[in-house]
């Protein structure tokens, strides 16, 4: 089969793998029909989460149709079209029975700090991703969701993980009726947390970015203040000056460890990997965050150590909540609002591409080219 | 940037999942402690079964019910792994061996493409053809600055190794012209 494969930082290819095969009675194999590049494919493009192997295939979000099941599955069959969470979860853990789906205990061997996720390197548990023309699902009775009839695939492959992770973004940020939502990064999950934050019943959404054309697209579809943090000066204190002085209620770090905007953090972070990545909105967020607020951190960061301002927190009584998401937790909500049709996830995809592409496609989505907000990869097995 | 003032409770959807019950939100919300759970250690039945070689956290007693078992340890970078894996997650023997482990990695993968009598192409690898179609007079810029430092790069390091030479013949000729001097002068 086709598949993405990784050869070293910012270097991917497609090639011919063999098929995934089943490995335990709860697999499902899946055939890919639509494949999306993440924010957070990123980190393992640039060479920045440990443990990423040469010829691993990436791709954590992915909508196929059931190929074979194992034998002990009975939730998904044969010919079933599926949404496939980015977590791999058993559903019968200690932390699966607190609805905790993204730090499942067993199905990460390589790791304890974080939960198994499709194609997300060794440390996230070695498991090829969906960017191929056939994916293994491990715990098919748990994760795999049949896709409603009348769901558009576009739509039903963003509720794989920028939906569900925008919305926990948001809902992780304790908003309360009328607080002000301080948004770090325009990229989809942002863009999606923005969009959220109404839903919990924000007052006044600010979206902090640099890219022009991002910011451009989240105004309208949020719909939000946008300000462009390379013409405001110091970005906290420009928070500052607009929230009266007080700073924003809740502060949402939809970046991670790409950030830019701070030479030092991008230096130590992203060039020299001193760092777990550059922790630059991280480090905004806390300082711009009003006294006793909440800051809520979807971006994602390595297992090492990060340089943020700590006795601020502390200082300033803060409350820091992140977490991967558990999308199975939240995907009966998120379906009704994207079938009533108060989210519109889709409107995001500005890139359609055939999975042969993918190294354009990382470039595209990696290099912000084309206007280029999210990128959709079509197996050529897609329509078989 | 312009902005533009909007009532922001005509936003569909607006406040339809606000609940004050949402603080503590998730994961605090649902949390349960091990002595509320009846089987903390409960996992699915049966294991996965799999002869690959596969390297475990040392913080945790055994593997876990399903795992991955794409892309082995090999290799020189397979060694460094499996060094790494001897160590916590808590420590930086473990992550930064790792890391260098994926650098070893990506030199072994361009060796096993000339071994499997392959060449890879760096250029498609690596979506130029997006930053030529998209981006060309950065694009270009940037490859000229490359080319330019590296050659610049070539330049100093050829022409220190040639002063170096030099001196070095200089170096001899004067002791070889020395000894020869104390030679016949011994003589």
């Amino acid at each position: 089969m086709l598949a993405m494969e990784y050869r070293g930082p910012k270097r991917v290819r497609a090639v011919q793998k063999p098929m995934p095969e089943i490995k335990h009675p709860q697999d499902a194999i899946v055939r890919v029909t639509r494949t999306c590049i993440c924010g957070s494919d990123l980190h393992l493009y640039n060479g920045n989460v440990p443990d990423t192997r040469v010829g691993s295939t990436f791709g954590h979000e992915f909508v196929g149709i059931v190929e074979e099941v194992g034998p002990d599955v009975t939730k998904i069959k044969v010919g079933d079209q599926v949404l496939v969470p980015f977590n791999i979860a058993c559903g019968e853990c200690h932390f699966c029975k607190q609805n905790m789906f993204g730090n499942c205990h067993e199905s990460n061997t390589m790791s304890t700090a974080v939960g198994a996720i499709f194609g997300y390197s060794h440390t996230a548990g070695g498991f090829d991703g969906g960017q191929a023309e056939y994916a293994r699902v491990p715990y098919a009775n748990v994760g795999p969701t049949v896709i409603p009839a009348g769901m558009d695939p576009d739509d039903a492959v963003l509720l794989t993980d920028v939906v569900p992770t925008g919305y926990q973004a948001a809902e992780m940020a304790g908003i309360q009726p009328g607080d002000t939502v301080l948004v770090f990064g325009a990229g989809p999950v942002g863009i999606m947390a923005a969009r959220c934050a109404w839903l919990f019943g924000a007052g006044r959404v600010i979206v902090l970015d640099n890219v022009d054309y991002r910011l451009e697209f989240v105004r309208d579809y949020a719909p939000c203040e946008v300000y462009n943090f390379d013409e405001i000066g110091d970005p906290v204190l420009f928070i500052k000056k607009i929230t009266d002085w007080m700073g924003a209620d809740c502060v949402i770090d939809a970046v991670g460890a790409e950030a830019s905007g701070d030479l030092m953090q991008t230096i130590t972070g992203r060039k020299l990997l001193l760092q777990a990545g550059s922790a630059t909105a991280l480090h905004w967020a806390i300082n711009s965050v009003k006294k006793g607020g909440v800051v809520s951190i979807v971006g994602v960061y390595g297992p090492t150590d990060n340089l943020v301002p700590i006795g601020n927190m502390m200082n300033k009584g803060l409350t820091m909540r992140g977490n991967q998401t558990s999308v199975k937790r939240l995907l009966p909500r998120l379906i009704e609002h994207v079938m009533n049709g108060t989210l519109n996830p889709k409107a995001m995809i500005t890139h359609r591409m055939p999975l042969e592409e993918v190294a354009d496609g990382y470039r595209m989505f990696s290099a912000k080219l084309d206007n280029c907000i999210k990128t959709v990869l079509i197996p050529s097995s897609a329509n078989k | 940037m312009e902005n533009t003032a909007k009532d922001y409770k005509q936003i569909k959807g607006w406040g339809v999942d606000a609940d004050p019950k949402n603080d503590p939100t998730y994961p605090m919300r649902d949390r349960m402690n091990v002595s509320q759970d009846p089987n903390s250690h409960s996992h699915p039945e049966p294991m996965q079964h799999d002869d690959t070689e596969m390297l475990k956290s040392n913080e945790r007693p055994r593997v876990s019910a399903v795992y991955g078992t794409t892309v082995p340890p090999s290799g020189l970078s397979g060694l460094i792994r499996r060094f790494a894996f001897r160590y916590s997650e808590n420590e930086y023997r473990h992550w930064l061996p790792l890391i260098v482990a994926d650098r070893v990695n990506v030199v072994e993968g361009i060796l096993e493409d000339f071994t499997h009598g392959k060449i890879p192409n760096i250029f498609a690898e690596k979506g130029y053809a997006m930053e030529w179609k998209h981006n060309r007079t950065a694009f270009i810029t940037k490859m000229a600055a490359i080319a330019a430092v590296t050659a610049g790069v070539v330049v100093l390091l050829t022409s220190d190794s040639d002063k170096k030479k030099k001196s070095v013949r200089k170096d001899k000729g004067y002791k070889k012209g020395y000894r020869g001097y104390q030679d016949t002068h011994a003589l």
